[in-house]
């Protein structure tokens, strides 16, 4: 069946379901939902829902109510199940949606996400594949959740590092979703399980006119990422992500494989990677500092030069 | 000669076995892995620590052998 209000759907890779309800208002619908990525019940809540908030940032709406999703077994403390909710209640309470309900099963594997509902004008909704030529890119979290998520499996990190990577998965996206409300946006989507090269290949699109050329020096990493890439502590999703993209990203031959292997490290709740004008990056900069947080340059969007992918 | 076997582990054990073999210093020795994960993973931590090996591919196994 095909409905003309349906503007976003199954047949693009976008991240999420967009529906024109009225002229003023479409309706934003997503669900996300995973496995725990930490041992604490209630930093795995706020992740959980963070990610799921996500994709509604990324789409430059806002969200408005959101209903949860849980699968846990009958072995797991009713107080664990407490403070998974808590977790994402606290985070929802942030982003300033409401949670209006839910639905659990029982599992073998715990599992939570979310389902949540955003709003936004139809002429405001941003697309993940629509970079202007010229524009710059910006990335709003530094990467290596995947690496880092893997080394920690086996107590390979700092705590400190262990504690930065979770409060990055757990940060909402919805500073770096407002403070470039004001800009001219031409491109915009959240990092998650393809990593970032997989998102941006996405956002390149198919159609052999764009190429986004990425700095491999200016790629933001979280700490010790890029040595628990160079010790081969790596998930497999980083190798399937590589595969997978193939011959769509080059490489320049002096790019280290370690930062070329976090460009394909699978992201939980990663950052939003956009697509600005040149003019508006140090006034993005300044107003994400100003709420406390970073967003790098990490490259730019340019005509075809041979794939959809260029790091040097 | 010592064989370290493995096959079905997940990342980053076998990464962490290898480390381990090697800090126990017995050479040559051996690392049987069954999964591409753990081959590019054992690959990227011996070459960038400066550990030589040699790695034969048979049926989706890979065989590593580990010298001084």
């Amino acid at each position: 069946m095909v409905d003309e209000r349906l503007l976003v759907g199954y047949d693009s890779s976008d991240d999420a379901a967009v529906y024109i309800a009225s002229e003023e208002i479409a309706i934003i619908q997503t669900l996300d939902f995973f496995p725990p990525v930490v041992d604490d019940p209630y930093d795995f809540g706020r992740i959980a829902a963070a990610n799921a908030l996500s994709d509604v940032y990324a789409m430059g709406a806002t969200p408005t109510t959101a209903l949860n999703m849980l699968c846990f077994s009958n072995c797991l403390s009713l107080s664990v199940v407490r403070k998974i909710l808590e977790g994402g209640a606290d985070k929802c309470m942030e982003a300033g949606a409401i949670i209006a309900g839910g639905h659990s099963i029982e599992d073998e594997e715990v599992k939570y996400g979310l389902s949540v509902m955003g709003l936004c004008h139809p002429d405001k909704i941003r697309r993940n594949d629509t970079p202007r030529h010229g524009d710059v890119l910006v990335l709003t979290k530094p990467l290596g959740t995947g690496a880092l998520s893997t080394a920690a499996k086996a107590d390979l990190l700092e705590p400190e590092s262990v504690h930065l990577m979770v409060e990055t998965m757990a940060r909402l996206n919805k500073n770096a979703c407002e403070a470039s409300l004001s800009m001219d946006v031409s491109a915009s989507t959240d990092i998650t399980g393809f990593g970032l090269m997989g998102h941006a290949s996405e956002m390149a699109g198919k159609d052999d006119d764009t190429t986004l050329v990425f700095e491999s020096q200016r790629i933001p990493l979280l700490p010790q990422a890029l040595e628990m890439a160079t010790d081969g502590i790596l998930p497999a999703g980083a190798y399937r992500n590589r595969y997978f993209i193939g011959d769509r990203a080059t490489f320049a031959d002096d790019v280290p494989l370690a930062i070329s292997d976090l460009m394909f490290d699978p992201q939980t709740s990663g950052g939003l990677l956009l697509a600005i004008r040149e003019e508006d990056i140090e006034p993005y900069r300044d107003a994400m500092r100003a709420l406390g947080e970073e967003a790098w340059r990490v490259g730019r969007v340019c005509p075809w030069e041979g794939a959809p992918i260029k790091v040097i | 000669m010592k064989t370290v076997d493995a096959r079905g582990l997940s990342c980053p054990e076998p990464v962490l076995l290898v480390r381990q073999a090697i800090a126990e210093g017995e050479f040559p020795f051996v690392v049987l892995v069954d999964d591409a994960t753990p081959n590019e993973n054992i690959r990227r931590f011996a070459t960038n620590n400066g550990h030589k090996f040699e790695v034969v591919e048979e049926a989706g196994e890979y065989k590593f052998t580990f010298t001084k």
